[in-house]
């Protein structure tokens, strides 16, 4: 068989793994294994890429791989896994830069480009760029480098819609005449990276995980465009796995806030907001740790709510002695996670998985909510929209319609908040006040760290 | 022609198999799931050894393509290794990691 013929069969057994490696992530029992056997069909589609007759020079090939081996290691060694999002936003931006410079090596490497390659270099570049500079700024929220709140300005949809018909103009341009002056080129690839800031900039940070997902998607879009570019099955392949994988994780963080993608996209939420929903009223009453002991003390189930607040306040460890604690005494204890907890689909199971809470104690909001009467006492630690009842019952509310995790159908709410200050989006949230509700104060490890205190002492 | 036609028929093969593949993971592994996707999404660096390699160059095309092979490495070795770190952690509540 000739060696294109082999390379070619590496490829078909890379995707087969891309593809068993993803089916096999469908449990965690099977997960580890394999993300393994997904990184095995990478190597081996990079060693047969190697081997290919195009490739005659190894060593800026050996620097690239040395350079970002290094980089990689360090970069997955050190991140903390409360900064999960802020590194998977860094991941998505380089995977479009790559797909960027990628089709901008090719553009100037090849003399001759065809309507087709031409095309697809735009849209790689295009793709490539807005998932790069997006990421960046995505970061840059995350990491609070920049302000999380929404930025909006006059004028920035019209700003928006010229940068968009522009890049339209530049592929129009670029795709009927490619050797037609390499301006064009290079106005594309600035109006990709603007593209992405302006997009980026008007979205809040508990907006996030929708504006990762979506980006996860577009570096695999960008991989699907440079596939065309080079005309490679493997990066289609490839590229239209991680972009439906992408797709999916938008759709169901936008059904978990019931709003569309548009308007996550556009409204600036929590800037723009015109109705705040009824003001809650009522008397707040705050409670002693102390006291809060005697309540858990006597608890038969505890439910715990995590939202970003935990992370923040790094209380995961301490929650997890706690629910052990609570176990020892009888009760049983479980985590109930909003879709959209947290700053990234799936934050929340990570860093209770980080502290050795087992998975099967992570049940998800539809599981539980039918169970919410029952429930001794739920604790709800630094998360606030998710489980604010305006959702359910005042449709003047910005956030009414959300699916929430009803708290207040518990016997017992405890809500651990460092004060009354509003949530993300400014809205009153009525729970604080409800009768059932009683407010602990001050920051949320201390305030655990003083409950197992009481419970040591007990 | 008949190229465009092939690769976007495998296009749309492989986005309605992401579909099916993606749908089964379960909300607790999406934050792997992510992270893991961005390894896969790596897979550019295919085409960045290609462009790195190739016979003539001129040096700008040699800087981006060098370049584009150290931000894919990145997602590559990045992505699976902390996919694998975060996965390592999740137990079932025997303590057994189950392999």
């Amino acid at each position: 068989m000739s060696l294109f013929g082999i390379i070619g069969l590496t490829y078909v057994l890379a995707a087969v793994l891309f593809v068993v490696g993803l089916k096999m992530l469908s449990s965690p029992v099977s997960a580890r294994k394999g993300n393994a056997l997904s990184a095995v069909g990478m190597l081996l589609a990079i060693v047969a890429t190697l081997l290919d007759q195009h490739v005659v020079s190894y060593h800026w090939i050996l620097v690239g791989i040395l350079l970002g081996t290094v980089a990689g290691i360090l970069a997955a060694r050190l991140v903390a896994m409360t900064k999960m999002p802020e590194m998977v936003a860094l991941l998505n931006g380089f995977g479009g830069i790559a797909s960027l410079l990628v089709a901008w090596a090719v553009y100037l490497q090849e003399p001759g480009l065809s309507h087709f390659t031409a095309l697809t270099v735009f849209l790689s570049v295009l793709i490539g760029g807005v998932t790069f500079s997006g990421s960046l700024v995505a970061y840059l929220k995350l990491a609070e480098t920049i302000s999380g709140k929404p930025l909006v300005f006059k004028g920035q949809h019209l700003a928006n819609a010229s940068l968009l018909l522009g890049a339209v103009l530049c592929g129009v341009f670029f795709t009927l005449d490619p050797q037609g002056g390499s301006w064009i080129f290079a106005v594309t690839v600035v109006i990709s990276l603007l593209l992405g800031v302006m997009s980026v900039i008007p979205i809040g940070g508990a907006d996030m995980p929708v504006v990762i997902s979506l980006l996860n998607s577009y570096s695999g879009l960008a991989a699907c465009a440079t596939g065309f570019v080079i005309v490679n099955n493997i990066l289609i392949v490839s590229g239209a796995l991680v972009g439906a994988s992408g797709i999916i994780l938008t759709g169901i963080m936008c059904r978990a806030m019931n709003r569309s993608l548009g308007n996550v996209l556009f409204s600036g939420f929590g800037a723009t907001t015109v109705g705040v929903g009824q003001a809650a009223k009522g008397v707040v009453k705050a409670l002693s740790p102390e006291d809060a002991y005697l309540v858990l003390e006597a608890a038969a189930s505890v439910i715990v709510v995590p939202g970003y607040g935990l992370a923040v306040s790094q209380a995961q460890h301490v929650v997890r002695e706690l629910g052990e604690l609570l176990e020892a005494n009888g009760c049983e204890v479980r985590y109930a996670i909003h879709p959209v907890a947290g700053r990234m689909p799936g934050h929340m199971n990570v860093l209770l998985a980080e502290a050795n809470v087992p998975y099967d104690q992570l049940v998800e909001m539809d599981a539980i909510n039918p169970a919410m009467p029952t429930v001794d006492v739920a604790i709800v630690i630094g998360a606030n929209d998710v489980v604010n009842p305006q959702a359910l019952n005042d449709p003047s509310s910005p956030i009414y319609g959300m699916p929430i995790i009803k708290v207040h159908e518990a016997r017992t709410v405890f809500v651990l908040k460092r004060s009354m200050a509003a949530g993300f989006a400014g809205i009153d949230n009525p729970l604080f006040f409800a009768d059932n509700t009683r407010m602990i104060f001050g920051d949320a490890k201390k305030t655990i760290s003083s409950l197992i205190a009481e419970f040591k002492k007990g | 022609m008949e190229t465009v036609v092939f690769l976007t028929f495998v296009l749309i093969l492989s986005i309605f198999l992401g579909f099916e593949l993606i749908n089964r993971v379960p909300s607790v592994l999406h934050t792997p799931l992510m992270s893991g996707s961005n390894a896969i999404s790596g897979i550019t660096i295919v085409g960045a050894i290609i462009a790195a390699g190739m016979a003539e160059r001129s040096a700008l095309s040699t800087i981006l393509a060098t370049a584009a092979v150290a931000f894919a490495t990145i997602n590559v070795v990045g992505g699976y290794l902390v996919t694998d770190r975060m996965l390592k952690m999740f137990k079932k509540k025997d303590g057994g990691q189950g392999t």
